[in-house]
């Protein structure tokens, strides 16, 4: 009985399976990068937090915003790391359109740690004007608002893996996958051929080049990490995922706790109900 | 069902209140002295998962709603506020997200629990019934949610399910403008969900009342589905068995619940509800959450618009058919051969179209979710009325604590006395 069951079952699978038609588009499935705050212990590397902060500040702030951020968070527990004092300082580096004053004017100050980063163009208009019609998204949730599909077994897995990096791992690959466009691909001016962007042609110019961010020297002289795009783009990416959830380690933490409870409590439990259960169980046997 | 309470104040006060109100009365009888069967299996605990369940969307979602701005130029950002500055709020929103995926989990156990156990049958039919309602609320109350967000997914799916009362003819186009309070969804809409949203949960509460009502009447079906006819030794009084039961069934589900919180909260979710809804910008898929895939491939399976709703209402409104649709006797699958053939074969179908409704509706998935459309109706139409006249269903034990004895005893002392005993018993 059971057979028959399995045997309908596996029929029908295989049929769905065979019905399926194949993918027929030209983007390539970014590769998994090992990223520190995967995993159910996953914490962000302070340092490259840091590097890729100075990436997007000298690279990507020019056209991305990232609204929702505020200075302060880079201060504050499970971030980049920075003292209260560098946030002051980099916050007094911004200009921030405040008002209006007594007069009923708008006025410029510089930046407080209260203060979320101003957005390089005034309006999306302005942003589109600036980009050739496109409009360089707002960082501050990227990560979670990009993934890439999966597929039928791989994303059953992932609840047991706690594969949850689609997004970095789709963003990193982006920003490494600008390649020469195969003989007759069609780009509109403007346009660059992307192997991971969707239909391949992404109006972003190719953003990261080897050397073009200096990164913090150690001890030898020799940069603490590989100025290239790669690690640029890693680092960039972690970022802008610690943007997206800054409070990623305390969920990751307090999860680990909670679930240990609620496992401790089970076995208590299911002991207890053992205990109260024997009665009845005896009962039967009699 | 539990016959006169048996509960006796101690304290004076008590009595004083008692007679009263006999609220303590009441609350011992249903959930302290209330004859439980003694062979109920886990399934049975969802019963109370789902109301914890209950508790936790409407504890959760009125202390989000302390943060949330149900405005659409606020709520996307609202959410974001919750997500960043306010003290565990990231907690807050991703037990409420999460928490309506596992009550619909739960929900779904449930129901086909009932569906296996054959727990629809007389004179179960009215809490069956109060059952699909909630379940019908359910799916209100989840797509509600899902809008408030304000996200890309939020805006297409609230426009997509809406747009859907459009094809009924005349009066479709006035009804679509009337929900969306406008030409488009828009701000007047999120309003409205959002007020529903928080009105529909307690309206759940009240049918399940009901539904916990209706159950105390006519008392718990259990695997074997026979009545309970001795309760001294059919049954166990609710508390401590029961309760003590459901708490460990409970908890073991809640590691499941916690997981997704704390480390895949995101993974039910849809990534393109992280950016805020645009009218301008259609996603390539717009596809709702996972709970409606089913339904939602059922409605394109169908080349018709029109047709293509009413099958959709239709896959839910059988339910409420289904204790007259299904003809045996017996209610248990335990004790029917083909039917739990049939029962696996209509999970699997479930499975299937909940797959395909994932998937975009063409070329080879289309086909199959049509044949797996006409299945789900096959099933509840043709196989369950016909099953019921053309099957031999095995022997019934004669009472709950026969199967039991037959089951631990193992002896062939109690498989005799089961035998002998099964014939005059049968009604």
């Amino acid at each position: 009985m059971k057979k028959t069951t399995l045997l309908i079952a596996g029929a029908l699978a295989a049929t769905l399976a065979a019905f399926a038609p194949a993918h027929a588009s030209g983007t390539e499935k970014p590769p998994r990068v090992s990223w520190s705050f995967a995993g159910p212990f996953g914490t962000f590397d302070r340092a490259q937090l840091q590097r890729g902060f100075k990436v997007y500040r000298e690279v990507c702030s020019s056209c991305h915003a990232m609204s929702r951020v505020a200075f302060r968070n880079l201060a504050e527990p499970g971030g980049p790391g920075f003292s209260e004092a560098q946030i002051k300082a980099l916050a007094a580096e911004y200009k921030i359109k405040d008002g209006p004053n007594d007069q009923g004017e708008m006025f410029e100050r510089p930046g407080r740690p209260a203060d979320r980063f101003p957005a390089p163009f005034p309006n999306e208009n302005a942003a589109r004007a600036a980009n050739g019609g496109a409009y360089p998204p707002d960082f501050s949730v990227l990560a979670k608002a990009r993934t890439y599909e999966r597929g039928f077994p791989w994303f059953l897995f992932d609840i047991v893996t706690q594969y949850q990096e689609q997004g970095p791992d789709y963003i990193h690959a982006l920003l490494t996958g600008y390649a020469d466009p195969p003989q007759g691909f069609p780009l509109q001016p403007g346009q660059s051929y992307n192997k991971y962007m969707a239909g391949n042609a992404i109006a972003m110019p190719k953003p990261l080049s080897d050397g073009q961010v200096e990164y913090p020297k150690g001890p030898d002289g020799k940069p603490a990490a590989p100025e290239t795009v790669d690690q640029y783009a890693k680092d960039v990416t972690a970022f802008m995922m610690w943007a997206a959830e800054p409070h990623l380690e305390a969920r990751k933490a307090m999860g680990f706790k909670v679930i240990l409870f609620l496992i401790v409590f089970a076995g208590l439990l299911y002991f207890t109900k053992k205990k109260i259960w024997a009665r009845v169980h005896d009962e039967a046997h009699a | 069902m539990s016959g006169h309470s048996t509960y006796v104040p101690k304290s004076p006060v008590m009595k004083w209140f008692e007679s009263r109100l006999p609220l303590f009365g009441l609350i011992h009888s249903s959930f302290v002295a209330y004859p439980t069967p003694r062979n109920l299996n886990y399934l049975w605990t969802f019963g109370g998962i789902l109301s914890f369940m209950l508790v936790a969307q409407i504890v959760t979602g009125i202390v989000l709603v302390m943060h949330y701005t149900p405005h659409a130029t606020m709520a996307f950002s609202s959410v974001e506020h919750i997500m960043r500055d306010v003290n565990y709020g990231w907690l807050l929103r991703y037990l409420h997200a999460n928490g309506a995926s596992m009550f619909f989990i739960a929900v779904y156990i449930h129901m086909f629990r009932g569906m296996y156990y054959g727990s629809y049958k007389a004179p179960r039919e009215v809490l069956w019934i109060l059952g699909v309602i909630i379940f019908l609320l359910m799916m209100a109350t989840a797509f509600m949610g899902y809008v408030l967000p304000w996200g890309q997914m939020s805006f297409w799916g609230a426009t997509v399910i809406t747009n859907l009362f459009s094809a009924l003819p005349i009066v479709g186009e006035p009804i679509v403008t009337w929900l969306w309070g406008g030409y488009s969804v828009d701000n007047p809409t999120l309003n409205r969900f959002f007020s529903l949203h928080y009105l529909l949960p307690f309206m759940i509460a009240g049918v399940v009342a009901l539904h916990v009502w209706a159950l105390h009447v006519v008392g718990q079906n259990n695997p074997t589905g026979v009545d309970i006819k001795n309760p001294a030794k059919d049954a166990v009084p609710f508390t401590p068995y029961a309760t003590v039961k459901d708490a460990f069934g409970l908890v073991c589900f809640l590691v499941v619940f916690a997981w997704f919180v704390f480390y895949v909260p995101n993974y039910l979710g849809h990534a393109d509800n992280y950016t805020e809804a645009n009218p301008a910008v259609t996603p390539a898929h717009i596809v709702p959450e996972w709970y409606f895939l089913p339904f939602y491939a059922i409605l394109r399976a169908i080349p018709n618009k029109l047709m293509g709703v009413i099958a959709m209402f239709s896959s839910i409104a059988v339910l409420v058919f289904l204790p007259w649709l299904d003809t045996s006797k017996v209610r248990s699958a335990v004790y029917r051969p083909l039917f739990k053939q049939f029962f696996w074969v209509f999970v699997a179908v479930c499975v299937g179209l909940g797959y395909l409704g994932a998937m975009p509706p063409e070329g080879g998935y289309v086909i199959a979710a049509r044949v797996l459309t006409a299945y789900y109706f096959i099933h509840f139409l043709v196989i369950l009325p016909l099953l019921g006249l053309f099957e031999t269903p095995r022997p019934v034990p004669a009472s709950i604590a026969d199967a039991v004895l037959a089951k631990h005893g193992g002896g062939a002392a109690a498989a005799v006395a089961m035998g002998a005993a099964s014939a005059p018993s049968k009604k």
